[in-house]
């Protein structure tokens, strides 16, 4: 079975990072929402390895730490 | 004309006026879709059944309308598929709409070479017509109608019942009684067992129209129409012009004001919009539907559920019609095998084993529809928006679109009846698989690979040299069991030339189809159930193992207690 591969692989990961904070901006709940939706879909079957995306989802939802997750940032 | 069923009349029989309860091998409750194929696989293994249904007539309203491949090859077995098959339609395309707009066509392209065709749409009602047809020409079976069975008792002996008529009430006995009477089985509600799953709130309205414009023969889905926005609707086709529409209603609909006749013209008016279309509104009924099963499929060990009495699930995946049939095919062999003391007891628990693991993957696989067309939360519904507006451009997101899917039969591979492989082979076939079809020829006839299988066990070689040896070491093994056929399959179309005279049934695989199809070479042989499932493979074998693996399917080597032993 592949693992998922957690090391960083961006050559310019603070490209990436800004970029992707990027797609967000001034966008409304629904609109981020859809965006989120289908940027899952698309990578996910990308990967086109269940194994690897369940262990996606198994790290995407274990130790979620949400009572330290106050979000402070004004909204767009 | 709107269609008029057939009636049946009530006969009184000489068991009212006996002396003492009548007993009989096998009674079977309800003349739906699972009892009357029951009766007639019983009857082809030589087992006498009675069948009770509190009705005159078939299904009132289309009901179970898609009959998938693996469901005709079973009734082909039962000798009714070709009636099925001039009946009934097949479409090919499949359009997927999204909010208007066509956003992709599929095309099924079945694979070829098989005898029964992917599906075909055909009423309940005709399937049932066939069925009654086909019991009538069978001494084994006899049908009561309007004949209902109450008071339930059973003991280590028999099961005893008492059955009404409006020539009054009598009682039976019997070895073993099959509750085929439906999802709201009387027999599983008399006899209070749980019926435990999942409700759904969604109500959907079906309505046959008899369309006399033309029309394509397609299967249209809708996701958010503006003629029925945020929810889905579907329709196809059945025989006699008559379409199937399905319309999603939502938690909060009014079932009964839904249901008036000028309400759903209006619906489907409103569908057709301008296409000014000539129809007749022939049936219709607002349902809500429920994915639940029985713990066990049998109950002290004499009572036997099958079909939706056992098991319900979604009506999207055509699952429900298919999945009971396929429920038939694997109890009647075992039934028959333990009436005719060919196999212990025991071995009927291996259908419970076989059929819950089927139930619960048929309800998985029709639940996974249903979430896909009624999303449960916020995130589901961006999840199905997202999949629909990606999938008019993307043939990935097309594969994520779910709007019931072609029901596809049960492997069985964890069944205790299986011998597990040895030798290294091709997962498709793997023991529990239902036997795929193939062309042959049989003496310069062509014929199909099913034709051969079933009702018995039958042990298939191939063999391309046809060392006499191994052919015949075989062919005595085979002989020393009652149920089983020896059958040879060659590659060449001369015949092997035998000389001592082996009566042995060899089919010619004159397109190499059924070689590729099991994965075979020189020596492979394969043990075939009496349901045309798979329980044993070998590339070498000898003789002492065939025996042993029949005996493994027939359940000599389940654990006594069943109980004990749930998987």
């Amino acid at each position: 079975m592949k693992k998922i591969d957690t090391k960083a692989n961006f050559d310019d990961p603070d490209g990436f990072y800004s970029e992707l904070v990027d797609l967000y901006g001034g966008r409304s709940p629904d609109e981020v929402g859809l965006i989120n939706a289908r940027l899952i879909l698309l990578l996910s079957n990308h990967i086109g390895d269940i194994d690897i995306v369940r262990e996606a989802f198994a790290i995407a939802t274990s130790q979620l730490d949400i009572e330290a997750f106050t979000p402070h940032a004004p909204t767009p | 004309m709107p269609r008029v069923n057939p009636i049946y009349s009530y006969k009184a029989s000489p068991d009212q006026f006996a002396d003492k309860p009548t007993h009989h091998p096998v009674i079977i409750v309800g003349a739906g879709p699972a009892g009357l194929c029951t009766a007639v696989d019983l009857a082809l293994q030589g087992i006498k059944s009675l069948v009770l249904d509190d009705n005159n007539t078939v299904s009132v309203g289309s009901r179970a309308i898609c009959f998938a491949k693996r469901t005709l090859e079973i009734c082909d077995r039962y000798k009714v598929a070709d009636r099925m098959l001039a009946k009934g339609v097949s479409w090919q395309v499949g359009r997927v709409f999204w909010r208007d707009e066509l956003i992709y066509n599929f095309d099924l392209l079945p694979e070829s070479e098989h005898k029964m065709p992917a599906f075909i749409n055909l009423q309940q009602y005709y399937f049932e017509e066939y069925f009654v047809d086909r019991c009538e020409q069978l001494e084994e079976v006899e049908i009561r109608w309007l004949s209902r069975v109450s008071n339930i008792r059973i003991d280590d002996a028999a099961v005893y019942i008492d059955v009404s008529t409006e020539g009054g009430t009598y009682s039976l006995s019997c070895d073993y009684l099959l509750a085929a009477d439906g999802a709201n089985s009387s027999v599983r509600q008399s006899l209070g067992l749980a019926f435990r799953g999942q409700i759904f709130e969604d109500h959907f309205l079906i309505a046959d129209i008899v369309m006399h414009s033309d029309f394509p023969v397609e299967r249209r889905f809708w996701f958010d129409a503006s003629f029925h926005p945020g929810k889905s609707t579907l329709l196809h086709k059945q025989p006699d012009n008559l379409w199937r529409i399905d319309f999603q209603l939502g938690q909060d609909a009014d079932p009964e004001l839904e249901n008036r006749p000028d309400n759903v013209i209006a619906r489907v008016d409103k569908m057709f919009g301008d296409e000014k279309l000539d129809y007749d509104l022939e049936w219709s009924s607002v349902y809500t539907f429920c994915c639940r099963k029985l713990d066990s499929f049998i109950h002290q060990k004499r009572v036997i559920f099958i079909g939706d009495s056992a098991h319900q699930v979604s009506p999207f995946g055509a699952r429900g019609g298919n999945g009971a049939i396929q429920a038939v095919d694997n109890l009647s062999w075992k039934l028959a095998a333990v009436l005719g003391q060919s196999a212990p007891s025991r071995l009927l628990y291996s259908y419970d084993q076989e059929r819950q693991c089927a139930a619960r993957e048929n309800i998985t696989c029709s639940t996974r529809s249903t979430d896909f067309m009624t999303p449960k939360n916020t995130m589901s519904e961006f999840f199905q928006f997202a999949v629909l507006s990606l999938a008019k451009d993307y043939p990935f997101a097309r594969s994520l679109v779910n709007s019931g899917r072609l029901s596809t039969p049960s492997v069985y591979s964890k069944s205790l009846l299986n011998t597990q492989d040895r030798d290294d082979f091709s997962p498709l076939m793997r023991p529990g698989s239902p036997c795929a079809d193939a062309p042959v020829m049989l003496g310069g006839e062509s014929k199909w690979l099913l034709d051969f299988l079933g009702n018995r066990f039958v042990c298939i070689l191939y063999i391309k040299k046809g060392f006499k040896n191994i052919i015949k070491k075989l062919y005595i093994a085979t002989q020393k069991s009652q149920h089983m056929e020896f059958l040879l399959v060659t590659p060449t179309a001369c015949p092997l030339n035998f000389t001592e005279n082996i009566p042995i049934i060899y089919l010619q695989d004159n397109t190499g189809l059924v070689r590729s199809r099991y994965d075979l070479c020189e020596g492979s042989v394969y043990l075939i159930r009496p349901d045309q499932h798979v329980c044993a493979r070998w590339r070498c074998i000898d003789s002492e193992q065939i025996i042993e693996a029949q005996r493994r399917a027939l359940g000599y080597f389940l654990p006594e207690n069943h109980e004990k032993n749930r998987y």
